[in-house]
């Protein structure tokens, strides 16, 4: 076998590289790697740690109580995040023009992605969606009978769906910094094909932010799957358990019902339904990724 | 023509954006029936006095109190994650070392490991040393380059600053960790800047975490306060009072924000980051 060569600087030896990162494998197995397993082991045990082998996953996958909280994560995932990156896309893709005042506008779309899951604004957001708030006030205005958003279970999801949905300058900024790097020639020369901007659109800056768009994509799923805290402050989980998300059953059963072993079954479970979510995602998308390379 | 449109477009974007900002802002000077009867967020009159009231908190401390708190988890966070995450990507950028790209991919897979998951584990191993109820929990793990954003986007960073200025400092007479202080921090300025404000607006915003770990009224950061504050709102009660310190409680936010705006918007956000 060949031995490896390292590519160090003079007088540097191989394991130079490897103290300066020991931090961080520190903090990987203390933090990440060590939680990760024990939560697995932890599921298996009951209320008073006793082990008691795979009952607690048997329980979680039969329940009725997580199946519910699955099914209400995966509806505001999927209308969620098409939204978001929708509405983010076209966002930048108006902001990305060469005019005055885009900067401002840019702060404007960005302030509250940053401001949004700020507790403050969560307990805003809770207020403007009661039966006189402002949003049911402005539906009166344009003439829309109000809605009653916490009292009925398809509505009160929407309340934390628009919360995230407000804070897709997140999203946004990621878009802006990829269309920037598509050259302006492209542009041009379409434009001499004559070809109209609707087009261009969609045949050189979709297919030229292909990789951002799935990391977009990727990245607001996971942070998706796991909504704990607006569902906790907003709604409660009502009404009848709509906006329970399997966030707020591992808290719950966590904190409040003290079944450390349950809740971590939860979570554990939580866990694989994400990787599969990410897995599916990179399935379903590869053929598109793969394209034109 | 065309112009005019886009421009209406942004406006009225930017209009909804921002409303609610704004209600928010108008409603703590309103009284209930004010807010629940107009839609237009001026108040009819400035009245100070909701303010000085919310400075007094719901709990036997005031606010002011809740602000050091919030800087007494920040600061060292700020510092701790500063220091771990450049020893670390100046590791992964610079040098070759046995399983580098191993530990590379761990870097990236942490990145994407729901916090959710390992929460509970963290508040059991933090009970059993009794680090519980402190600001351990919330500010230690900073120390060991727990954030793979930040250091990601360093590494990309380090890479585009030449070799050559700290093989320079090295024919110089720098060590490993003189040739990191005196010439590739100094280049790195404006991302340990964009660094420390992600890190401060993110620990104003964290929830989860400050709420498993920190039980005691006294120790609440701003956030748990502000749910204690919102807990402990019924029917009948002034709603403006519990908006003035939602407005408080994002001063610190918005302050930071403003001071950085430039950066945020401008190229540093280029990294990849985002709120």
């Amino acid at each position: 076998m060949k031995k490896r060569t390292f590519h160090n600087p003079v007088g540097v030896g191989k394991f130079t590289g490897l103290w300066l990162i020991s931090p961080f494998i520190l903090g990987f197995s203390v933090f990440t790697l060590y939680p990760f397993l024990s939560s697995f082991l932890l599921g298996m045990t009951d209320i008073h740690g006793d082990f008691t082998g795979p009952s607690n996953y048997i329980d979680v996958l039969t329940s009725r109580s997580f199946r519910s909280a699955a099914m209400v994560t995966m509806r505001y995932t999927l209308i969620l995040v098409p939204l978001k990156l929708i509405v983010s896309l076209l966002t930048a893709v108006l902001l990305n023009q060469r005019a005055k005042g885009m900067g401002l506008f840019r702060t404007a779309f960005y302030i509250p992605s940053i401001l949004g899951s700020n507790l403050a604004i969560v307990i805003m957001w809770q207020f403007l969606f009661t039966t006189d708030g402002l949003v049911n006030q402005c539906l009166r205005l344009i003439g829309i009978s109000p809605v009653s958003w916490y009292g009925d279970s398809g509505n009160a999801l929407f309340i934390i769906i628009l919360l995230r949905l407000w804070e897709f300058g997140s999203a946004m900024v990621i878009f802006l910094n990829a269309l920037r790097d598509i050259p302006a020639e492209y542009y041009e020369a379409a434009k001499v094909d004559g070809c109209g901007s609707v087009r261009a659109f969609f045949s050189i800056t979709l297919p030229m932010l292909r990789d951002v768009i799935f990391l977009n994509l990727v990245l607001q799923t996971i942070s998706a799957m796991q909504e704990f805290s607006a569902p906790y402050m907003i709604t409660g989980g009502g009404p009848m358990g709509s906006t329970e998300t399997v966030g707020m059953l591992i808290y719950d059963e966590m904190f409040r019902y003290g079944d450390t072993g349950y809740a971590n079954a939860v979570s554990w479970s939580l866990f694989v339904l994400i990787t599969a979510a990410v897995l599916l995602l990179f399935k379903i998308t590869g053929k598109l990724r793969e394209e034109n390379r | 023509m065309k112009k005019f449109f886009m421009y209406l477009t942004l406006a009225a974007g930017a209009l909804i954006m921002l409303y609610p900002l704004l209600w928010l802002i108008g409603g703590s000077f309103k009284s209930n029936e004010e807010i629940y009867s107009s839609v237009w967020f001026m108040p009819g009159r400035f009245d100070f006095s909701v303010y000085v009231n919310a400075w007094k908190t719901v709990t036997p401390f005031s606010m002011g109190h809740y602000f050091l708190n919030a800087f007494s988890i920040i600061l060292p966070k700020i510092f701790f994650t500063l220091i771990s995450s450049v020893l670390t990507a100046y590791g992964f950028a610079r040098f070759d070392f046995p399983g580098r790209k191993f530990f590379f991919a761990l870097l990236m897979g942490a990145m994407f490991m729901p916090a959710i998951v390992t929460v509970m584990p963290l508040y059991l191993m933090w009970g059993s040393i009794g680090a519980l109820d402190s600001y351990v929990p919330l500010t230690v793990p900073s120390l060991f380059a727990v954030e793979g954003t930040f250091v990601f986007m360093l590494i990309q960073f380090f890479r585009g600053i030449p070799r050559e200025f700290d093989e320079a400092a090295r024919i110089d007479g720098c060590n490993t960790l003189q040739a990191l202080f005196y010439v590739i921090i100094p280049c790195t300025r404006p991302v340990l800047v964009s660094i420390s404000v992600f890190t401060f607006l993110w620990t104003m915003n964290d929830f989860l975490t400050p709420l498993i770990m920190i039980s005691s009224v006294e120790k609440y950061p701003l956030s748990l306060l502000l749910r204690l504050s919102a807990d402990s709102t019924g029917d009948g009660y002034e709603l403006c009072k519990l908006l003035a310190m939602s407005v408080l409680g994002l001063l610190p936010s918005i302050t930071v924000f403003a001071i950085a705006q430039k950066k945020f918007v401008g190229g540093i956000t280029a990294g990849g980051l985002s709120g």
